[in-house]
């Protein structure tokens, strides 16, 4: 099987401060994967060089779509990389405030779209087709994800699981092979939690698309992940199944600390 | 209104009395070196002050109710097409300034068919002077449409719009100057090198944004007027271009009064088209990129909107309007020189985008109308022009942030959702 996702030996360096230090991290199609790790351990700068927010400053990031070639994205502006097929929510909702929950969705179909100015001001038969277009399929997407009945509410006025669901919308209306979440359950409840996960499966199933996901809610980790990578300090301490990253010394290390010994 | 309240007020006014006593109350005649008291004035102003501070807190206390309103889901039409919902905001209703409601596309569609009627029939029923103002008003909707696409939609600060103005009017000033051409012959050549100098100015500032465009903007503006002064040879410095030809008409001559309404309905055309095209842009792909990378450009970056592209076409489409303008401009005045083109122009554009309503058409061209209108027939209280202008931005920013007519979202509609 080949791997959507390939990142070889990436470090980060801010100035003086190495934020990722050499972390390799590949995934297969398909797969729920998780990134954890104690507050400032470099998660979501991880998910920051992965997406194209900053260059890393070594290594490698490789991707090949279900069907396409193996390329390199190191470097690729963001707009570049979600064509591409990598799409991602963040850590504190990064919505737009001001516009519908409709027009959200609409904006992540930007890439899958051609019509340009001189298209928009002339309004031919193709632009029509497409405007009816995307609205339909944004459309189907909030009906997806149980946002049909805001359509037309302002992103802001929605409640926060909405607006977490809403990103998640918006992230897929950009047609991803592989979909990067940062903190999807941040500030949720056990009872949202647990139906964030059931959709988090249901778009893995039935939209095909491989999920890597940054988490700090370890039940939601622990039973969604098939796979799970460990960070501190910038590194990677240790990886494999829930089960295995549960019981590893150096994960409890960095999650408890250690007792004092002699 | 509660005890607390009044009391409050009648503090402020208390204190509104001691802070006017020296210069309301005590009167120096330094000739017969006494000292008038006049104890009446003091009485005006704590009634005046507490009053006034009573409707002050009136309207607050009734503002964050109407708010509250104002965010329920606005009424749907039948139309499975797109529709505009306007609601008055409450606080409209309840003063009554405003009692528009264009909820359905067929009042709308007569609203603007009556507006653009009365347009057409102003130059034959008023006076060669209001004509006049009236092409000067309608220059400054053009340019705040203009404007609207970067500041409105975009949400980016541009303090040096009316360099782009310049550059149109220039255009047309240079080339009548040195190639003897027409105004029609200049028309497109200044809307072309418009746009590319907005390009040029958004290439440098692509990654800027607030305060630090706001800056560069206005630097641009500046460098630009500068320029104008001092390149003598070319430009005459500041003594300007003289002796502008208007428009022409198939060659035939015409009465300054004739030339006035031919000026009037050429503009009036260049608005409409104006609408028009900023109209179809915002409710299209690029129109929403631009909105989108307004609200959040990380986000929308992360979206796949090309923020770069985005942010040129906004600044190439806004500053397309300020030249076509310039011209007209030029044309009008029949003399141009870098005066004209201040930053004090700039902020005037700006004030006409904000107070209107950003990101609203309809609300900018009100915004630009009153603006430069209402100034003019204040002419008899011109001593106290900035005193009231100044109230009203005070004023609008406390109880209307978003402008006269705020921007509101598209609604739709879905079939299957009815069937249900």
């Amino acid at each position: 099987m080949s791997l959507i996702l390939d990142v070889q030996d990436m470090t980060m360096d801010f100035g003086g401060l190495r934020a990722v230090n050499n972390v390799s991290i590949s995934m297969e199609q398909n797969e729920i994967i998780a990134l954890i790790g104690p507050n400032g351990a470099g998660k979501t700068t991880f998910f920051n060089c992965v997406t194209g927010v900053y260059t890393p400053t070594r290594g490698g990031i490789s991707i090949q779509p279900p069907g396409g070639d193996r390329e390199s994205i190191k470097g690729l502006k963001p707009s570049r990389i979600t064509e591409k097929g990598l799409a991602r929510t963040f850590q504190n909702i990064r919505l737009f405030p001001n516009m519908t929950v409709i027009e959200n969705v609409m904006i992540g179909r930007h890439t899958q779209l051609k019509s340009g100015v001189l298209g928009a001001i002339l309004r031919g038969p193709r632009t029509r087709a497409e405007e009816r277009k995307v609205l339909e399929d944004s459309y189907e997407i909030l009906k997806k994800l149980n946002l049909g009945h805001h359509v037309n509410d302002l992103a802001r006025n929605l409640p926060y699981g909405a607006q977490r669901r809403l990103e998640i919308a918006r992230a897929l209306a950009t047609e991803p092979f592989l979909l990067l979440l940062d903190e999807p359950a941040a500030g949720m409840n056990p009872q949202e939690t647990r139906t964030l996960e059931a959709l988090i499966r249901k778009i893995r199933d039935t939209e095909k698309v491989s999920i890597f996901l940054i988490e700090h809610d370890m039940s939601l980790v622990m039973s969604l992940s098939e796979r799970i990578y460990v960070m501190d300090y910038g590194k990677l301490i240790a990886m494999g199944t829930p089960q295995e990253v549960k019981n590893d010394p150096e994960v409890i290390k960095a999650y408890l600390g250690e007792e004092v010994s002699a | 209104m509660t005890l607390q309240q009044i009391k409050k007020t009648a503090l402020v006014s208390l204190w509104f009395v001691f802070l006017t006593f020296p210069i309301m109350v005590i009167r120096v005649n330094t000739i017969t070196q006494t000292i008038t008291w006049r104890w009446h004035n003091m009485a005006f102003i704590a009634l005046g002050t507490f009053f006034g501070g009573l409707l002050w807190r009136l309207a607050l206390d009734r503002k964050p109710a109407s708010a509250r309103q104002a965010k329920q889901p606005e009424v749907l039409t039948e139309d499975p097409d797109v529709t505009d919902v306007k609601a008055e905001s409450g606080i409209a209703r309840r003063l009554g300034i405003l009692r528009v409601k264009v909820a359905q596309k067929r009042t709308r569609r007569s609203l603007i068919a009556l507006a653009v009627f009365s347009a057409l029939l102003f130059p034959h029923l008023s006076s060669l002077y209001q004509t006049n103002i009236m092409i000067t008003a309608l220059i400054y909707v053009m340019l705040a449409l203009g404007l609207n696409i970067v500041i409105g939609l975009g949400n980016m600060l541009h303090l040096g719009y009316i360099a782009f103005f310049a550059v149109g009017a220039y255009t047309y000033g240079l080339m009548h100057q040195y190639l003897g051409l027409g105004f029609w012959a200049a028309l497109p050549v200044a809307a072309v090198l418009s746009t590319l100098a907005g390009i040029l100015l958004a290439l440098p500032v692509l990654r800027l944004r607030g305060d630090y465009l706001a800056i560069v903007t206005l630097g641009f503006a500046e460098i630009v007027r500068i320029l104008l002064n001092n390149a003598r040879n070319l430009t005459g410095g500041p003594a300007g271009i003289s002796g502008i030809p208007r428009p022409s008409f198939f060659g035939m001559t015409m009465n300054l009064y004739q030339v006035s309404i031919y000026i009037y309905y050429i503009v009036l055309a260049a608005v409409v088209l104006t609408v028009f095209v900023v109209w179809r842009f915002e409710n299209s792909r690029i129109g929403r990129a631009l909105v989108a990378m307004g609200e959040d450009d990380i986000a929308a970056e992360a979206m796949g909107v090309d923020i770069s592209r985005v942010k040129l076409t906004a600044f190439a489409l806004g500053s397309l309007w300020a030249g076509i303008g310039g011209v007209i401009f030029a044309s009008r005045t029949a003399f141009i020189n870098p005066a004209s083109f201040t930053v004090w122009q700039s902020i005037i554009v700006l004030s006409c985008v904000v107070l209107g309503g950003m990101g609203s058409i309809p609300g900018v061209i009100i915004g630009a109308l009153g603006l430069i209108l209402i100034p003019e027939y204040l002419r008899a209280f011109s001593d106290y022009r900035m005193l009231v202008f100044g109230a009203i931005l005070v004023t609008m920013m406390v109880f209307r942030p978003g402008g006269l007519i705020q921007k509101r979202r598209r609604a739709y509609t879905f079939h299957v959702e009815e069937q249900k």
